[in-house]
Parts: structure tokens; sequence; C-alpha cells
């Protein structure tokens, strides 16, 4: 039988929670914007009037200023988003308990099985929109179809606040058109790969020759040409309430570019201490480590390294971050941000087979260390206990990305974890 | 002007876990009685700008919105 899924992408989410909440900035040019001061200065949403005049998703505020001199920039209130959220899947759950979050404000729903109760996939979609609208007061463009591909396809194709259904019969006609890098997956470099080969659209990429894009891209050449001709089969995971931890990361843009494997040590250990804290809170051990680079020019990239030992301990993950850094940066840029990711989670009391060459009693010790690093700053707060190396420079070290960052810009290590 | 009235509540917890609001403590000491919730949903507030339960009120005659957000209550202002 075939699938139907939807694709629910929730409009300019967090200026539509803002512009629900603060209705004097319904109708001026709105965006919400990280902090300027340290230097988060993107925009992370914007307001209908905000794109009109030009602004965009992810670029400095200083940009959108330019663009849009009265444009009012609020802070990002993450808590009240994923309590948001929250709401919006509960609403989902009503027509299917097949729900897969991608990020905090898009989501895949499998409602296959509940075709025959709540009616058609546009009609489920429909629904969805009103409710969303009458019980959260935002909008989402939802997007109906055979697989989860075209269904994300759909949910960008027309917004805000609209449903459009993509079946076997339209899809020539609606998604052939679209350019390739439309396409869940080709990024910037994929599509310019593309381009190299004549492949502009997703109808170009899926009418081109296979064995051409297996060469050029690989398997993701393969992957990409099944995508465009609707043959995705992956299914829609069923999360529970909480979504399964697959990764814990965080990652910081410093308040001043980093210059030497010095400065980048300094962030690498707040970051890593708040990584192996994460971990510890919520009972795993990582086998994989994963440093993310972006430098001034905005390139960026990612290295992972296996672990031979499961971790919890930030001296450990700082290691095994370090020596990434050291072997894969040379500074010729400067470097704006850095992240760490541990992910390959194992349940922490899971029995490890120790080794005569590694001393247990130090890893213990370093272990009591972060116990000691966790029950002061609950008690007295995270600046009250640092390592020294923090001291050497304030500046970078300033910052508490365990309570800062309660929402991590899963875009970056996306990649890494398919 | 602000037009999200957060409000004191006495409420009734019943057993089964329901809430029923019983009476709200307007700002300057009067007390309003309700004398029915005639219903109950989840809903968005866009004249005060949130979402939470909306009970809809009758107190003295009129029917009135009050909203529970997460822990705090709040009712639209105007009619």
């Amino acid at each position: 039988m075939e699938r139907v899924i939807l694709h629910c992408d929730l409009n300019n989410f967090y200026a539509s929670v803002e512009a629900l909440h603060q209705p004097q900035y319904r109708h001026v040019p709105m965006a919400v914007g990280g902090d300027v001061e340290k230097r988060h200065g993107i925009i992370l949403a914007k307001n209908p009037l905000a794109k009109k005049a030009g602004v965009q998703t992810g670029e400095a505020l200083w940009q959108a200023r330019q663009k849009c001199p009265d444009i009012v920039i609020l802070p990002p209130r993450f808590s009240l988003y994923l309590r948001f959220s929250k709401m919006v899947k509960a609403i989902y759950g009503r027509y299917s308990d097949r729900i897969e979050s991608f990020g905090i404000d898009e989501c895949w729903v499998d409602v296959t099985e509940s075709v025959r109760l709540f009616g058609s996939g546009a009609v489920i979609a429909d629904e969805i929109r009103e409710a969303i609208k009458r019980e959260v007061g935002i909008t989402a463009s939802i997007g109906v179809s055979f697989n989860k591909i075209f269904a994300k396809l759909g949910s960008d194709y027309k917004k805000p606040d609209a449903t459009t259904v993509i079946t076997r019969e339209n899809m020539e006609q609606i998604i052939y058109p679209l350019p390739a890098s439309d396409l869940l997956y080709v990024g910037r470099s994929t599509a310019r790969k593309l381009e190299k080969i004549g492949v502009y659209t997703i109808g170009d990429l899926a009418k081109c020759n296979l064995a051409l894009l297996k060469r050029r891209l690989g398997k993701w050449g393969e992957y990409l040409h099944y995508f465009a001709n609707g043959e995705d089969h992956s299914p829609v995971i069923v999360s529970d309430e909480e979504p399964m931890i697959k990764s814990i990361g965080n990652s910081t843009t410093a308040p001043k570019d980093m210059v030497s494997l010095r400065d980048v040590s300094i962030v690498t250990t707040v970051l890593c201490e708040s990584v192996a804290s994460r971990l510890r809170d919520h009972q795993f051990k990582a086998t994989v480590v994963t440093v993310y680079i972006r430098n001034k020019e905005l390139e960026s990239f990612t290295r992972q390294v296996s672990l031979e030992y499961p971790t919890d301990i930030s001296r450990e993950l700082i290691t095994a971050a370090m020596n990434l850094f050291s072997a894969n940066v040379d500074f010729r840029i400067p470097l704006r941000s850095i992240g760490i990711k541990a992910s390959g989670l194992l349940y922490h009391d899971r029995p490890i087979q120790l080794s005569l060459f590694v001393n247990q009693k130090e890893r213990e010790k370093e272990l009591a260390i972060d116990h000691a690093f966790d029950q002061a700053r609950r008690r007295f707060g995270f600046y009250c206990i640092q390592r020294g190396c923090a001291k050497e420079d304030t500046l970078l070290s300033g910052f508490n990305p365990k309570a800062d960052h309660v929402i991590f810009p899963e875009s970056y290590f996306k990649a890494g974890d398919h | 002007m602000e037009d999200k009235i957060y409000v004191d509540v006495i409420a009734l917890h019943r057993k089964d876990g329901s809430l029923k609001p019983l009476v709200i403590l307007w700002e300057n000491g009067v007390k309003y009685a309700i004398d029915k919730v005639t219903q109950v949903v989840p809903a968005a507030s866009m004249k005060a700008g949130g979402a939470g339960i909306r009970y809809t009120c009758r107190i003295s005659g009129q029917l009135r919105y009050l909203f529970l957000e997460e822990k705090r209550w709040f009712i639209e202002r105007g009619g």
C-alpha cells in the first residue's frame, strides 16, 4: 500500500512564537537573533516583513540591519520554543504515533494507517494546520506525499500556512523544475559537483545516468538519484516523547577569533567539560569524538576519531579533541567557531575490558575531579570553579555551554549521524 | 497597553486530576466568582499573546476566557 507521509514545517518558528507573545512586533520587521556582544550575532528566524526587506536566516545581525534599518531583533528564548514545539507535537499525536522530529520546528508524520479513520492525507494536513493555528497561535506548511523526501519538498513548496500534495501523477510537474539544491542532503558543495555534470534541477537529477552520478558523487550519487525519482523508502522513525539521544554536543562562536592551538584548547576545555558533564547526567559514555571547525571565511568541516575506551571523562574528551585539532588545523585562517560532539553512546554501567596498559586509577581520579566539578557547580554556580587554563584568557573561556545552549545547531553534525 | 493580565485564581483540584477555577481575584481586591465553566480546550490567545488551556467562564452572566498557561492564569483585557 502506498504510504501517506506528512512533513510539517512551522513557519518562521522562533519569530512566530515571539510575534504571538509580543503583539507590538507583529506589524514591524522583526527577527530573532543571537547575542551581538558575544558575536553569536546571526539571524535565527525572521517575520514576513523582515523577509520582504531581504533579511535572510543565518546572516549576521549587522547585514540584516543594513538591509532593514528599522528591524527589531529579539533575543531567543529557547525554553519557550521547546514548549511550543511540544504542544504542536501533541497535535500530531492525535493522528499518528509515528512522528519523527527533524530539528525543533519540523516533523515527519506517517499517517498511512490513519487515513481510513480521519480522511485523506490532505484532509489530515488541513486539520492539523487549523489546530496549530487555533491552539498554538502559529502557522505551519505541510507537504503530503508517498515518501519523506517529497513530503519535505512539499512543505517548502508553498508557505506560509498551506498544504501541498505531491503524488506520483503530479511529481514531474511540481518537483522536477525545482533546483537540485532544494533536495534534502544536497548542500552547496554537492550542488556544485552536480552543476559540473549539467545537473541543475531535480528533474535533471532524476533523469541523469546513474553510473555517472555514482562515479562523481559515490554512494550519495546513487541515493540522490533514488530520492529524485521518488524512491525513498526510509521509514518515519517512531520516537518517544523524548527523542532517543544519539549524540551530545556543544559548539560555540568565540568572542574573538582563535589563532593558535592554545586558544582552541581553552575553548575546547570548556566545551568538553560541558559535553562530559551532560554525558554523565544522561548516564552515557561515548566511543566517538567529533570536532567541528569553522574558520573566519565561514568554511567548515568536521573530523572524528574512535576512542579506545568508552568515556565520560572531560580530560579524555579534551585530549581526543585536541589531537584532532592539531592534526587538522593550521591556523592560516583563524577559527571563528568550534564544536565538540560525543557519539557512539553506551550506557555508563556497561562492563568494559580493562587494559594492562592503561592506568585505570588515573582514569578514576580524573572522573572524581569531574564529579567534584559537577557538585561544586551545582551548589555555587558554573563559574565557581574552573580549570587553570580557563584563566589564561577569560574572554575565550567565559561561557557556560551547558546552560547557555539549550538547542544545538543540528545541521552542523547532521551528516555524521546518517 | 498590555493586553495580557495575569490574575490570582482559586481553583478546585479534583481527585480525578481535573481542575476547575472557582474565583478570580482581581488586583484591586475584588473577587469574581465563576458561576460555570462552559468549555475547556487548548487554545492560543492572539489578543493577549500566549497559548495554553482556555477555560470559558460565566461570570455574573458574562462569558470570559480564562487561560492557564503553564502554571499561571491570565485573562485578555477588555470584552
